[in-house]
């Protein structure tokens, strides 16, 4: 053990010394901190000066706003990352979310504070059955949330029998659906403070709370260490199954909250939102672990993670390119922050655990 | 009798480690040597050189006067020789049949039918089985591996071994897994195969198992083979080989401290599945230094006082009050503190700096309502870094880019943020150069001064006579012997530990 140390030793001091002597590894080492920011960037730079279109404040904040449910989801995610989980059950919450809300306004004809309650106590029961399946019951973090996903998302299809809610739907024993969705729900994606959209400051208002919790509070740390090594997060005196258990249960919260403001944006029960969000928000998560080289889940690369992305999908489609470039998009932004992440990045410990297995 | 196997200067290094220093060893056809060595002894690297999994070695190998090179798994088994190694699980693979496990080797190297239908396999494996006598059912060869007791496992990998009729049978601890019965039915097993030519070389720290079935014993120690015998074996000899000759000093005839106030009790404990239960009493002020071999129990006593992972049975009083810890959180809550034996899997995470670690156990004490105070983390990691003499240019620097006595300073150091009631130290001088480990020795010694019961486990005697002021001496579970190290001497301990039987 002590060669190995020793090693890790002369390898840090070996580092240190010939970063100076060759330019190359400087460039390397300033390549995983600061690649990823350069190509957002240099990308932002690109469409605002080609596309007028793209200049237009509206369209900025508009990119922002499409991109905040994504980017909610994934700093849930990032949490679950950090406890070296992940959760796989977020799109599906938020397809239960979007359901749950409409079916509280339109079948119920409850208010929409109402929906929002209803929707995030059914963020928190889905984080609940997560942690009881991963803590209680010992089964492995992805494959429980991922027998999590399939029930959540046909559960949610038997109160409505499938079928979209929208206001006017015909209910089982023939009559009309007596609500519809509230003009003071509707205002969660379509009001705004000056030009800030709400979904832009709930998204900024999050990313810093994560960040904070994360990196500031010792409930953070903990999580952190956990993800890193949990047996010695046990043997240190961490409760490694509560904060697992907390984990899960803030990234059902922030699906749910994501499920609000998807809710919100389509003013009805889309049977099928929520359904590629999945993806999406564990790719963000995954593509912020390697924003300035420091190669663990973390708040901030997530929300950068998801603006990159945002600037791609609305520049393409500004340049008029077609729907499927999305995911050609999205595909070519993972592999390049893996890229930084697993092959120029000389830091041997990876936070990303979980992923591989 | 012939010599099967001659091995004549082979040396190994690994990096700067220098790990067999020229051993000669002769394996002769129809004896069984017994193998003794402590930890770091270099027994793992000859049956790796032997088995062919280190081929980096120098140095000659012959067989039967033939010089050989063993470069690789497959040329260790195609020259005869057979290895179980001690990792049992690690040869069997789940998912197959018994009866696939049982001629694996043989579906590797494609003799046996890739297609053959498990049920095809059974009468081939039964042959198998049959060498070791094992009575075992079509339906049990068919069954998945996966669910087969340890036992079981064990003496798969063994008729596995014996498929290829070798020449010589390497056995790692062969025992550490089996009972009493399943023990004395593989020495049956043993004894036939010496009957039939088969050398073997046989590694265990048992000492009552070599004086049971082995014929000649070598010793092995840092690297050079310093002793051989035949029986009957002078134990007390082979251990003073084994451990070295007395060296370092002993603090006990200057500054021995004695306990009165007894801090933490244990009734009625049971270590290992075939231990007697015994009762102990740990004192504050004192050092306790509880010595074994490996395998003797002694991370299953640190892990248990700690409530790491509890008893088999036993209760424990701290204090006066019942102490039943099922967490480190809980032994911790009640100022019962552990360093783990393996400090990179139980101590370190990796990208931590020195304050971020130092800090870790008692978080509280540098954060408000949840929240990290930087300054008050840099400021403990600066005063352990200081009390406890850790080399370092900063508190800020990774834990990782320090030596591993520096290290071992700072994950003892963290915890003494808080005044332990008792502090169980496993094997905390593994790894750690001599300077470094004089150092700690009187920092252990100083936690005790301050109050606290310091429990510090060790398989190396002259770590203990360093450390302790008392030796509490475990041989396979069993507590054997307990003393003031000023009352009893090293030729006494060491009798205790070769009580053979």
């Amino acid at each position: 053990m002590v060669r190995i140390v020793s090693d890790q030793k002369t390898q840090s001091i070996d580092a240190k010394e010939s970063a100076a002597a060759t330019p190359r590894r400087d460039i390397r080492d300033l390549l995983v901190r600061y690649g990823f920011i350069a190509v957002t960037v240099v990308f932002f730079v690109f469409f605002f000066a080609t596309e007028s279109s793209f200049r237009l404040s509206t369209t900025l904040f508009s990119m922002l706003k499409f991109t905040a449910v994504v980017a909610i989801v994934g700093l849930g995610v990032t949490v679950t990352m950090a406890v070296g989980g992940l959760d796989l059950s977020v799109g599906a919450t938020v397809g239960m979310s979007v359901t749950i809300a409409a079916m509280t306004m339109v079948i119920y004809a409850k208010t929409g504070w109402v929906a929002i309650i209803v929707v995030i106590l059914g963020g928190v029961l889905v984080g609940a059955l997560n942690a009881a399946l991963i803590v209680l019951l010992k089964i492995p973090d992805l494959l429980a949330t991922l027998a999590t996903m399939f029930l959540v998302q046909g559960l949610k299809l038997v109160p409505v029998d499938g079928q979209s809610v929208s206001s006017g739907l015909i209910l089982r024993d023939g009559s009309v659906a007596p609500g519809r969705f509230t003009p003071g729900f509707l205002i969660i994606d379509r009001g705004a403070v000056g030009p800030v959209p709400y979904p832009v400051i709930i998204f900024a208002l999050l990313t810093i709370g994560t960040w904070f919790f994360l990196s500031h509070t010792k409930w953070g740390r903990v999580m952190y260490a956990i993800g890193s090594n949990p047996e010695a997060a046990r043997l240190a005196g961490a409760r490694v199954r509560l904060y697992k258990a907390s984990a899960y249960m803030i990234a059902g919260v922030f699906a749910s909250i994501g499920g609000l403001i998807l809710a919100s944006r389509i003013g009805q029960g889309d049977i099928s939102a929520g359904n590629s969000l999945l993806l999406d928000a564990v790719a963000v998560s995954l593509v912020g672990t390697s924003v300035l080289g420091v190669n663990r889940p973390n708040a901030f690369g997530t929300a950068l993670g998801a603006i990159l992305m945002g600037i791609l999908i609305t520049g393409t489609t500004i340049k008029g390119s077609a729907y499927y470039a999305q995911d050609v998009v999205k595909g070519v932004v993972l592999l390049i922050a893996l890229v930084f992440s697993f092959t120029l990045s000389r830091t041997k410990q990876r936070h990303v655990r979980a992923v591989p297995m | 009798m012939t010599t099967v196997i001659h091995m004549n200067d082979v040396t190994m290094s690994f990096g700067s480690n220098q790990v067999l220093r020229g051993v000669e060893l002769d394996l002769h056809s129809g004896e069984v040597t017994g193998l003794l060595g402590a930890n770091g002894a270099g027994k793992t690297t000859l049956i790796k050189i032997l088995s062919g999994a280190n081929s980096n070695y120098s140095g000659t190998v012959a067989i039967d006067g033939a010089a050989v090179t063993i470069d690789s798994p497959s040329t260790s088994r195609a020259l005869g020789i057979e290895a179980v190694h001690q990792r049992i699980s690690d040869g069997i693979v789940p998912g197959l049949s018994v009866a696939e496990n049982l001629l694996f080797e043989g579906i590797v190297v494609s003799e046996v039918p890739r297609f053959a239908s498990s049920r095809s396999l059974v009468p081939r494996a039964r042959e198998v089985a049959a060498v070791l006598d094992l009575d075992w059912s079509d339906a049990f060869l068919r069954s998945d591996a996966h669910g087969l007791p340890i036992a079981d496992r064990q003496l798969l990998l063994l008729a596995r071994a014996l498929v290829r009729k070798p020449r010589l049978l390497v056995l790692d601890e062969p025992t550490s897994a089996l009972s009493e019965v399943e023990a004395v039915r593989l020495f049956g097993v043993i004894e036939r195969l010496r009957d039939s030519g088969v050398a073997i070389l046989y590694v265990s720290h048992r000492l009552g198992e070599i004086d049971d079935i082995a014929d000649r014993l070598v010793v092995l120690r840092d690297g050079v083979v310093c002793g051989e015998h035949t029986p009957p074996f002078d134990w007390h000899q082979a251990l003073q080989e084994m451990l070295g000759a007395a060296g370092a000093e002993s603090h006990a005839s200057t500054d021995e401290m004695r306990g009165s106030d007894e801090v933490l009790k244990l009734t009625g404990v049971k270590l290992l599945p075939k231990a007697q239960t015994f009762d102990v009493a740990f004192r504050a002020g004192e050092v306790a230094g509880v010595f074994g071999l490996l395998g003797s129990g002694l991370s299953e006593l640190a892990n248990g006082i700690f409530g790491s992972e509890p008893f088999r049975a036993g209760r424990m009083t701290l204090q006066g009050e019942p102490f039943a810890p099922r967490s480190p959180a809980e032994s911790i809550g009640r100022h019962v503190f552990m360093v783990p034996e393996d400090r990179m899997a139980g101590t370190i995470i990796a990208d931590w700096s020195i304050s971020a670690t130092a800090t870790f156990p008692f978080l509280k004490a540098i954060s408000r309502f949840g929240l990290l105070n930087p300054r008050a983390e840099s400021a403990v990691g600066k005063s352990v870094v200081e009390d406890f003499g850790v080399v370092a240019l900063s508190e800020d620097d990774p834990v990782v880019s320090l030596s591993g006595g520096n290290q071992q300073k700072v994950v003892i150091g963290r915890w003494l943020r808080e005044q332990p009631l008792v502090m169980i130290l496993d094997e905390p001088f593994q790894g750690i150069d001599v300077g470094a480990r004089r150092d700690l020795c009187k920092r252990t010694r100083e936690i005790a001064a301050a109050g606290a019961a310091v429990i510090t486990m060790s398989s190396d005697l002259e770590e203990i006579m360093q450390v302790a002021d008392r030796v509490l001496v475990f041989v396979d579970g069993d507590l054997r012997f307990d003393s003031y190290l000023s009352e009893t001497s090293r030729d006494e301990i060491l009798q205790r530990l070769s009580e053979v039987g």
